[in-house]
Parts: structure tokens; C-alpha cells; sequence
């Protein structure tokens, strides 16, 4: 028996490489390869998150003085304070906030109650409306806010109710986006929970509102929880509606708001515009941080559970 | 075709030890069953020699070539998995040919390979169906065709037949020993079921907690168990195992099971087991060489009566239970011949047969 | 009353006795009103506005009376217009193209690490998609500063030219769809590692015992098995791209001159700030056949799915 031989008899079909490595070191090759690319995948994703909170560190001078705009030689927080004891700033997170859990409330109540309807209460054109849940979040935003925006100045015009240029406006509109996904990832979880479970829990008495609270709201948690979390994501982050509807200061949200006022003319303040740009990230972010794993559900959930 | 040695392979998964040394020889050609309860390293074994895994020490060599460090892909073998992991987005013909068109052969050869692959294997009609249009049976087959058609150096079987149920089972495994005949490759194959190792190998490799504890025809390891485990794993139902004593008689020995019930050591072992006089030890003795008495008793066997505990009417025979000293033991019997429950039966015990295993070390004596 | 406990109706004690209180209690009736909410939102903030959507394209500026197809006419003779249908295709198509590369890449080099790693690594390469767009988008903006550009400041320090990110109109739309592509990326890679975990382990020791290396392996197995997966991604991102508003607005707000501009930045300059709503609803039209057409082939992916499960 030869002990060392790393010529092979050549395989039919070709020439095959004829000198051998250890698997292992194929096996550690390919992690180091994967290591690096991933690194650079890392750089580019984070280089933009990193360089905000570089600049928002930076006095407007160090930024004008044009130096190594990778480094910050004399880190402040001037731009924090400046912008958490400006009222304007503090108005567009609180309008922000207060749009974002209003709507958060309004998708969670309705998405939960259709897609419990849909999912397990089979009536005639369940199934056409599920689908249409389905097609109605393919709409985008953006074919649909002018028409809305015509309609609310009529109905401003006829009623004398003021739908633009306020902020609860959002609340109403917001949910148009959120809703229709909720209830689809929420149709997607519904499904899963075994049907013994509401056939126990007819025998055992329960009307079809006690089988929701009491064990499909339960049993489905972190999809509710993830739903929950991409809705809170939408309204946050919103822009397009914010900006079409709203326009005086005091009733802008947090993206619109920094975009809009903190561009002064040509004065760029891009230390206090990097701050408030990394602030009004924050809240995504941190939920990310402790929630990733529901946070991803969400996302998967969308497509795949389809 | 190509023989395969193992040297001293080790295993060890993050500080668990799943193969401790094992040390195997296969000829070319022969079929041999790796068997053993879950847990024992055969798998392990298997998917070293397949590449799958690595070894953490020891050899491997397929033909004359240390393979430790080969890929796979380049150890010319062929495996069939538990769950036949057949591709399913491909037909049957491109599940089968896979192998060859990676390989760049030219349409024509893997053509009739595929073809002569399915002749054997019967699936020629379902050449250009997908596996999920397919029954477990069918898709076994498959699976086998995949590795027939390499006509690699080894085939390498995963407990293949696991997942079918009982009835194909039993005539997968006449397929598989006829197909052996035809197709005279190198086997591995592993499994956790006794009698499928029984009827299948040339030869049987019986394996415990990573270490293998015999290894002999499938005759070799029914008749004489080296070890306790052995005796106890090989045979349906299970060996009788019962502690008892050596006592002298005469010029002869007895082995004294308990106050009622003694048995004559035939006088070929008397000399082998007097060493063993006045030590505990473990009698063996399979519920088959336990039958009813009639008439006269064969040399080398003795008679006696039993209460019965337990009848269970299997058809074409009887397993009758009876207790020795707290212990149930079985026999077989002929159901026209079987006592009824609670009711005392002559029985005749075959000692030639009998096994007497030292329980300290776990061997038979 | 037997027939209505044989309905699995709310089974009380005292049993309703008129008709109205049956026909609230039917389980159709419960369901359909737990919908209606849905329904009303749909109904009144989605559909209705996509219809008025197109009887507004069909009026003149003051929404005074009807023009029929006039705006449309008007739209298809600015060159304007079809430099934007030109930019928001290539915009889409581009960017769903490298959206996709990227995540398929970056999925199988994460899938080969250990599984504990896994996790670390996931989360780091998610976080443009956690940002809000418009917040991320500025960090771009800045970053692509005519004047202080942090890239600029390292090319120069490499002797390489400056580049005019925003102010060239060729680095203009590449900068718009780099930015989509960072912000998407995230999306494809979780969506395609998930797809890729759903291939079983076995498929691919088989293939390496069939003799496939790592590519063979990869376009063999992987793709084909993932390909649906890939094409309900494509296709959603395809419409989310191709209505994309925030990364345009912000970034360029069209410019220069009009050679960023998508149909959704188009058309709400013409509408709000342009203060031509009908033209603004005709533009925004225009993104309606291609939805249409891509959601049409998701449902139907959708479908085939749910049936070769």
C-alpha cells in the first residue's frame, strides 16, 4: 500500500488537476474567500451610515476647513444639542412619532381582523379578495398621490375640512401602504396554525372573535410582531406623501423636515443635517438591532409564505 | 472495481469521538453491510470513504490510492442516499446522466449508458418523468441508476431502503442482491437493519458506539458471536440472555440458570468452558433453538417443562414466553404443538447452539 | 333550531329569534365585516384614486372640462417625456440587474460560513435597507458634494480625476442608480439566502459525488432550484423600482437638466410644484402597463408555486 500519492489516475473526459490538497484546505480556502468578499460587501453597505456619524461629529468649521473627510480630529456634539434643543427638530420627531404608532395602531387592528377573516373564515370571494389585498400593495405610491391630492383640495373645497397640510392627514393616507402587506404576511401566518386548533376551540365553546384574541393572536405573535415592525419601518420612513401633503413647518415629519429645512438657500449645514439625517435613522435601526430576526420574517415572509 | 482499505480511522466531531478506530479490508467485488445501531459511526464510515467527511486520523484507500485528501468528485464512487437526493428540477434521464455530462462523455455513450442502466433497474419507461411524479420505489431505483451509470470504483449505499415500507422493502432488497450479481461493483452499504445485512453481504461488519466488534459472513456472525452485543443484535427475535452459573457434574459440566432449570453442557465444550467453573456468567441461547418437545430428545438437547407466561401466534409459528427467575425467555414453536397461556409445556433446548458469555468483558467464551 | 347550530354559529343561550339578528350572527356576515375595513381603505385610497388617476389625464390644466387625449399628445411630443420613459427603464432595469447579482453573490458567501456567523454578518449587510431611504440618501447627497466629496478628497489624494457626481449628467444617473442599488441589495441577499438554505444539503453532496465543482454546482442546482424565488424577487423589485421616488428627489431632483428624471419625480414636479395636476396624473400613468404586466407574472409565479409545493 503506498502511503503518499497525489497522482490520480486521470478521470475520463480530460485532463484533471493531478496534485491534491487537503480538503480541509479547500474548505478553508473557500471560508477565507468568502471572509473577504463579504468585507468588501460590508464596506460599501456601511460606508454611507459611517460617514454620517463622522460628519455629525464634526464642527461646521473642521467641515469647511475641508480636511480628511474620513476622520474627525475634533469630534463634538454641538450638533446633537444644537439639534435635540431646536423646537423644529423636536416637532418633526414628535409628528413623526405620533404618525407612525397612530398608524401602526390603525394597520395592526384592521390587517389583523381581515386576514383572520381571510385566511380561515372561508366566505364567498375570500379568495379574489386576498388576491386583491395582493395586487392593491403593488400599486405604488407614486401613481396614486396626485389624484389623492386633487381629491382632498375638492373635498376641502366642498366641506371646508382642511385635508392638506396637516399632519394627522398621514394617519389616514399612511395605512394605504402598510395595510395591504400586514395583512398578507399576517393571511401567510393565519394559514399555517393547524385547523385542530379552531375545531378545538369551537367545541370548546368559543365564538369566531374569542378563537382570534385568545389562540390565533397567541399562536401567530412573532408574525404580528414582524408585521408590526415593517409597518412602524413604512410610516417612519415615509417621504413622498409627507411631501406632497404637507408643507408648513410645524406639520412635517422627520424625512420631509430634514430635507426641506435644513437646506437653507445655499448654506448647507451638513453637520446638522448629517446629525439629523443619523437621528431620524435611529429609531429603524435600534428596533433592527434587538428585533432582526422578526425584522427579516417580515421580509420574507411577503413573498415566500405567498 | 477496486478494493478498499481502511487504516485506524478516527472521527471525532468537536470533542465527541463517533468512529474510534476502525480497521477494514474489502476485497474487490464484495458486498459488505456496515450494521449497528443508531449512533455507531457506520454512516460516519460510510461518508469518510465517500469524502463527505473527513477523518481526523487514519487512512483511507480506494484501489491503491490514499484518498485522505481527494475530493469526492475524484474518488470514481458512487453513493445512493437515505432520501435518494434526487435532483428535481431534472428528469430521470438527466438525473441519471448528470454525473456523465459533467464529465463532458459524448450523447451517444451516456445514451446507452442511461439506457443499459434502466434495463437492469426496470425504469426504462419513466425515463422522462420528474422525481416527484414518482413513487419511493421508482425513485429508489433511480437513485440507483444515478450510481450504476458512473460505473465508478465502490458503491456506497446510505440505509437506501429505510424510507419504503415493509412490503417494498423486502423486495427492494432482492433487487439489490440481483443487481449485485450483474453489476459485480464493490459495495458499501449501511444499514441499521439486521436482516437486511443478513441477506445482503458477503460480509458483515457489526459496529458499537464507533468501534467495530465483529466481522464475518452473515453465517459466521449468527452462529459464533464474538461479543455479547453481537449475540444480542444479529437474530429476530433476540437472543435469550440469562445469568447463570457453572457447576461441575461428574466428568461434565451443567449450567445452572436457576433452582428449577439446569442444562447439560454438550461434551465438545466441556473442556473450553471448565475454566469458567463457579463464575457468573450470561447464557445465550436464540428463542429458534428453544422448540417444543416431542417424543424423542436429540443428542446435545434437553427437555424440560415450562409455565407459560406469554403465547403470541405468529402464523407459521408460535412464540411462546415463559419465566426464569424474573426473566422472560422465548421460544418458537409449532402452533399446533403450543401450550396455552398459564399452563405448563415440554420444551426441548438445542445446547448445541447454546453461547456463554463472560459479562465482565462482554465476550463469548 | 338545528339548522343554525349546524352552521357553527355562535351557539348562546338564549337563541336569537329575527331574522336581522341571524343574519348578523352568520359566520359570512362576521367575516365580511371583519374585511369591510380593508375593503374601505383599498376601495377608497387605492383603486378609487388609480381610476380618477385616469379621468384626470384627460383634463386640461385648470380641470375645467375635458381634453381628451390632449395631454397625452402634448406628452408625446416633448422630448422631455421620452428622455424620462428612457431613464426610468434603463434606471429600472439596471438597478434590479446588479440589485440581483449582488444579492446572489453576497447569499451564497454567506451561506458558506458557519452557520453561527451567519447571523453577524446578515445584520451588518442589511442595514441600508433599515434606513430610511431619504436619510440614507442624503448621506449620498453629501457624499457626492460637488464641493467637499469625500470620494473626490480620496481620488485626488490617488492622482485619479475628480468626478462631477451630481453635475455630470452620465455620473448623475449613475449616482441614482448606485444609490438604489445600496439600498436595495440588502433585499435580494436575504431573499435569495433564504432560498438558498431551502435547497437540501444532500442535493449538493450527491452533485459533488456526480464530480461537479464548485460553479457546476452553483448553475446546476442552486439557480434552478432557486429560480422562482429569483423571479418573484426580480419582479416585485422591478416595480418598486420603477416607481421609485425618494433616492430621485433627493439626490438630483431630476437634474441636470431633466436627464435623472423617473415618471414618479416627473410627475410630481409637474403637479405640485408645476401646479398641472391633469399632466402630472397622465405621466404617472405611464408606470400603470408595466406594473400591470409584472404583477401579473408574480401572481401567476405565485400560483405555480403554491401548486408545485
Amino acid at each position: 500500500m503506498t502511503t503518499t500519492t497525489t497522482v490520480a489516475e486521470p478521470a475520463i473526459g480530460g485532463n484533471r488537476a493531478t496534485r491534491y490538497g487537503s480538503i480541509s484546505r479547500g474548505r478553508r480556502r473557500t471560508l477565507h474567500t468568502s471572509y473577504f468578499f463579504l468585507i468588501l460587501f460590508v464596506i460599501f453597505f456601511l460606508i454611507p451610515p459611517v460617514y454620517m456619524l463622522i460628519t455629525s461629529l464634526k464642527s461646521s468649521a473642521e467641515i469647511s476647513a475641508a480636511t480628511n473627510p474620513w476622520w474627525v480630529y475634533h469630534p463634538t456634539l454641538s450638533n446633537y444639542v444644537d439639534l435635540l434643543t431646536q423646537k423644529t427638530y423636536l416637532i418633526f420627531f414628535r409628528n413623526s412619532a405620533v404618525v407612525s404608532l397612530c398608524v401602526v395602531s390603525v394597520t395592526m387592528v384592521i390587517s389583523v381582523l381581515a386576514a383572520f377573516a381571510l385566511a380561515r373564515m372561508k366566505f364567498w370571494g375570500s379568495a379574489t379578495l386576498a388576491t386583491g389585498v395582493f395586487l392593491a400593495y403593488l400599486i405604488p405610491d407614486t401613481l396614486v398621490f396626485i389624484p389623492l391630492f386633487k381629491t382632498f383640495a375638492f373635498i376641502h373645497d366642498k366641506t371646508g375640512v382642511e385635508l392638506i397640510n396637516h399632519w394627522w392627514v398621514l394617519i389616514i393616507l399612511l395605512p394605504t401602504l402598510t395595510v395591504p402587506f400586514c395583512t398578507w404576511i399576517m393571511i401567510g401566518y393565519f394559514a399555517s396554525i393547524p385547523k385542530e386548533l379552531d375545531e378545538a376551540a369551537l367545541i370548546d365553546g368559543a365564538g369566531y372573535i374569542q378563537m382570534l384574541i385568545k389562540i390565533f393572536i397567541p399562536v401567530a405573535l412573532p408574525g404580528i410582531i414582524a408585521a408590526t415592525i415593517f409597518c412602524f419601518t413604512v410610516s417612519w420612513a415615509n417621504f413622498l406623501y409627507g411631501l406632497a401633503f404637507t408643507t408648513s413647518t410645524d406639520q412635517l415629519t422627520l424625512p420631509v423636515g430634514i430635507v426641506t429645512t435644513l437646506i437653507r438657500g445655499d448654506v448647507y449645514a451638513w453637520g446638522e443635517i448629517m446629525t439629523g439625517a443619523l437621528l431620524g435613522a435611529a429609531p429603524p435601526l435600534i428596533i433592527y438591532a434587538f428585533l432582526m430576526d422578526y425584522y427579516i420574517a417580515g421580509l420574507t415572509a411577503g413573498a415566500t409564505k405567498g | 472495481m477496486a478494493q478498499v482499505a481502511l487504516r485506524n480511522i478516527v472521527k471525532t466531531f468537536d470533542r465527541t469521538p463517533a468512529v474510534r478506530g476502525i480497521n477494514l479490508d474489502i476485497p474487490d467485488r464484495e458486498f459488505i453491510v456496515l450494521v449497528g445501531p443508531s449512533g455507531c459511526g457506520k454512516s460516519t464510515t460510510l461518508r469518510m470513504i465517500a469524502g463527505l467527511e473527513e477523518a481526523t486520523s487514519g487512512e483511507i484507500y480506494i484501489g491503491d490510492q490514499l484518498v485522505n485528501d481527494v475530493p469526492p468528485k475524484d474518488r470514481d464512487i458512487a453513493m445512493v442516499f437515505q432520501n435518494y437526493a434526487l435532483y428535481p428540477h431534472m428528469t430521470v434521464f438527466e438525473n441519471m446522466s448528470f454525473g456523465l455530462r459533467l464529465k463532458k462523455f459524448p450523447k451517444a455513450e451516456i445514451r446507452e449508458r442511461v439506457q443499459g442502466a434502466a434495463r437492469i433497474l426496470d425504469i426504462t419507461d419513466l425515463l422522462d418523468r420528474r422525481p416527484k411524479q414518482l413513487s419511493g420505489g421508482q425513485r429508489q431505483r433511480v437513485a440507483m441508476g444515478r450510481a450504476i451509470v458512473r460505473n465508478p470504483k465502490v458503491f456506497l449505499f446510505d440505509e437506501p431502503l429505510s424510507n419504503l415500507d415493509a412490503k417494498l422493502r423486502v423486495q427492494m432488497r432482492t433487487e439489490i442482491k440481483k443487481i449485485h450479481q450483474q453489476v459485480t461493483t464493490t459495495t458499501v452499504y449501511v444499514t441499521h437493519d439486521q436482516v437486511e445485512a443478513m441477506t445482503l453481504a458477503d460480509r458483515v461488519v457489526i459496529m458499537n458506539a464507533g468501534r467495530i466488534d465483529q466481522i464475518g459472513t452473515p453465517h459466521e456472525v449468527y452462529h459464533t458471536p464474538k461479543t455479547q452485543f453481537v449475540a444480542g443484535f444479529i437474530g429476530s427475535p433476540t437472543m435469550n440472555m440469562l445469568p447463570c452459573r457453572l457447576v461441575e457434574n461428574g466428568s461434565g459440566l451443567t449450567v445452572r440458570l436457576s433452582d428449577w432449570l439446569s442444562f447439560p453442557v454438550p461434551p465438545s465444550r466441556v473442556d473450553r468452558y471448565r475454566p469458567q467453573v463457579s463464575n457468573e456468567l450470561t447464557f445465550g441461547l436464540r428463542p429458534e433453538h428453544i422448540i417444543e418437545g416431542r417424543g424423542d430428545v436429540p443428542p446435545g438437547a434437553a427437555a424440560f417443562d415450562a409455565r407459560l407466561d406469554v403465547v403470541e401466534p405468529m402464523g407459521m409459528e408460535t412464540m411462546v414466553y415463559f419465566v426464569v427467575d424474573g426473566v422472560e425467555v422465548c421460544g418458537r414453536v409449532n402452533p399446533a404443538a403450543a401450550g396455552r397461556v398459564g399452563e405448563s409445556m415440554r420444551l426441548v433446548a438445542d445446547l448445541n447452539q447454546m453461547h456463554l458469555i463472560d459479562p465482565g468483558t462482554e465476550l463469548v467464551i | 333550531m338545528a339548522d343554525v347550530a349546524a352552521r357553527g354559529v355562535h351557539v348562546s343561550a338564549a337563541y336569537p329569534r329575527s331574522t336581522m339578528h341571524k343574519l348578523v350572527r352568520r359566520k359570512s356576515t362576521i367575516a365580511f365585516l371583519m374585511t369591510l375595513p380593508l375593503i374601505t381603505i383599498v376601495a377608497c385610497l387605492v383603486v378609487y384614486p388609480a381610476f380618477y388617476s385616469v379621468s384626470l389625464a384627460l383634463m386640461n390644466k385648470s380641470m375645467q372640462h375635458f381634453v381628451g387625449f390632449g395631454n397625452f399628445i402634448f406628452l408625446f411630443k416633448r422630448n422631455t417625456f421620452w428622455m424620462v420613459v428612457q431613464q426610468t427603464v434603463l434606471f429600472a432595469v439596471t438597478a434590479v440587474v446588479f440589485k440581483a447579482a449582488i444579492g446572489f453573490v453576497a447569499a451564497h458567501f454567506v451561506h458558506n460560513l458557519p452557520a453561527k456567523g451567519q447571523r453577524k454578518w446578515r445584520g451588518m449587510l442589511l442595514i441600508p435597507w433599515v434606513i430610511p431611504p431619504a436619510m440614507s440618501t442624503l448621506a449620498w447627497f453629501w457624499l457626492f458634494d460637488p464641493s467637499y466629496s469625500a470620494f473626490n478628497w480620496v481620488f485626488v489624494h490617488l492622482g485619479v480625476p475628480q468626478v462631477a457626481w451630481l453635475g455630470n449628467p452620465y455620473w448623475a444617473r449613475f449616482a441614482v442608480i448606485l444609490v438604489n442599488v445600496w439600498v436595495g441589495s440588502p433585499f435580494f441577499l436575504i431573499m435569495y439566502l433564504a432560498a438558498l438554505k431551502s435547497v437540501p444539503e444532500q442535493l449538493h453532496e450527491a452533485a459533488a459525488i456526480d464530480g461537479a465543482n464548485w460553479w457546476q454546482k452553483i448553475w446546476y442546482i442552486n439557480l434552478p432550484m432557486m429560480r422562482n424565488i429569483i423571479q418573484i424577487t426580480a419582479l416585485f423589485s422591478l416595480i418598486v423600482t420603477f416607481a421609485n421616488f425618494d433616492i430621485v428627489k433627493i439626490l438630483t431632483n431630476g437634474g441636470p437638466v431633466d436627464q435623472t428624471h423617473v415618471f414618479a419625480t416627473w410627475a410630481f414636479n409637474l403637479a405640485i410644484s408645476g401646479n398641472d395636476i391633469p399632466l402630472g396624473a397622465a405621466v404617472s400613468l405611464f408606470m400603470a402597463p408595466i406594473l400591470a404586466i409584472a404583477a401579473f407574472l408574480i401572481l401567476r409565479n405565485v400560483r405555480r408555486r403554491g401548486t408545485e409545493a
